[in-house]
């Protein structure tokens, strides 16, 4: 009983910490760390959310999460009275676990699919372009560029793009791309992306997923202007932001300007680092928390 | 003269059908392709595999088949500019993007840093 409330307790923890963390103003000074914290809050709130149905559960056989779920699957006989209650936690559990399993395993097969379909046309349209070896080039007047993740990635360009950039702007872009490829930041995104889909009504998740897109978009900036000059990073960022032949879906304005112009802002002027101390703490916190609920799945009461 | 790989078969073949305007059948591709050396079967497996692949339509004309685009090039071009401007409303992550464009105030705000950005 202490076990599911103390996973009960952590799940609450991470869905407030959460929503606190949706308008948190450090993360663009430590993009990559508060990348690892979202992580750490979306797996612990998940592994508490199912470990403590499942502990209330098998609360009759009095020997925690794992090893009474163990009990069970064996068919022992619990050492109290297994009323109601402890079926029906015991059936929303499992079907919370097999619904984010289902959710994530259904996300990443789409995911695959549309990335094979993307790769196989763009075999057959792209070319490549003599001053820019590796890149394809996507003949469209359009403003894109982007990367197909994968084992072999693909950094792609529109000829539009090469209009639109500067030759230094254009090295900027391309290092940003690479640097996606070689983090695999589509990994980053996967899960939140797919707890978005599976969550559409939900305010946190909607804002979490915003955030982790923007603070990737950040990480690969970091990493871009240690090859690049952050200047022509700024200005490709703008030109690409007002390149106006393409009109953008309504609702997703705001989102995408402050999101430009809060990059912009922090290439132009970036803020100082967070002090050591403080980068330690974050660290043991995303640490304590990912350990935490396997923990208490594994205590023995 | 090199035997080009089958993804650079496959590319010269799309684009001369692309080129012409009517259905052609594996014997008229081979005799338009550069390479004139290549095996009329491996001009049909390439033709048979962008037909599986759902890039090519075929139809019967007596004992041959005629081959032509499921689609026009530029609507393919259009596909994946859709997805690379993320506009097709799903958020599968299958791709990762520089920027998207703005529209409005919000593409003035920008463009005033733009241009002073510029100035300095």
């Amino acid at each position: 009983m202490i076990t599911a409330a103390a996973l009960s307790a952590l799940a609450a923890a991470c869905a407030l910490g959460a929503w606190r963390f949706t308008t948190a103003r450090w993360t663009s000074r430590a993009p990559r760390l508060a990348i690892a914290l979202w992580q750490s809050l979306g797996v612990t709130w998940g592994l508490a959310s199912i470990g403590a149905l499942l502990a209330y559960a098998v609360t009759p056989y009095d020997r925690g999460v794992i090893h009474g779920l163990a009990a069970f699957a064996r068919g022992r006989k619990p050492d109290a009275t297994w009323d109601l209650w402890h079926a029906l936690a015991m059936i929303a559990g499992l079907t919370l676990l097999a619904v984010l399993v289902a959710v994530l395993v259904t996300a990443g097969v789409q995911t695959l699919r549309a990335r094979r379909r993307h790769r196989l046309v763009l075999s057959l349209i792209a070319r490549e372009e003599p001053g820019i070896p590796g890149v394809r080039v996507l003949d469209h007047p359009g403003a894109a560029a982007y990367c197909v993740p994968g084992l072999r990635s693909h950094v792609v360009v529109s000829s539009g793009t090469l209009a639109l950039l500067s030759h230094d702007e254009l090295t900027a872009v391309l290092a940003h791309e690479s640097a996606h490829v070689r983090e695999r930041h589509d990994l980053v995104l996967l899960p939140f992306g797919a707890l978005r889909r599976a969550l559409p009504w939900s305010k946190v998740v909607r804002d979490a997923q915003a955030q982790v897109e923007l603070l990737v978009e950040m990480a690969a900036d970091d990493r871009a202007r240690r090859y690049c000059s952050p200047r022509r990073l700024a200005t490709a960022l703008l030109r690409f932001g007002t390149a106006g032949a393409v009109p953008t879906p309504s609702g997703m304005l705001g989102v995408a300007q402050s999101q430009v112009m809060a990059r912009v802002d922090r290439l132009i002027k970036p803020r100082p680092e967070l002090s050591r101390s403080t980068r330690y703490g974050l660290v043991a916190l995303s640490v304590t928390l990912t350990t935490s609920a396997p923990f208490l799945w594994a205590l023995p009461f | 003269m090199s035997v080009k790989g089958l993804g650079e078969l496959e590319r010269s073949i799309m684009d001369i059908l692309w080129a012409q305007n009517t259905p052609l059948t594996a014997r008229e591709v081979g005799r338009l392709i550069e390479e004139r050396d290549l095996a009329p079967t491996t001009v049909m497996t390439v033709l048979d595999r962008l037909t599986r692949k759902g890039f090519l339509d075929r139809t019967r004309d007596g004992r041959a088949w005629r081959y032509q685009p499921a689609e026009s090039r530029d609507n393919y071009v259009a596909e994946l500019m859709l997805e690379a401007l993320d506009m097709t409303g799903d958020r599968s992550a299958a791709l990762t993007r520089f920027a998207q464009a703005v529209s409005g105030p919000e593409a003035e705000i920008l463009l005033r840093a733009l241009s002073e950005l510029e100035e300095e």
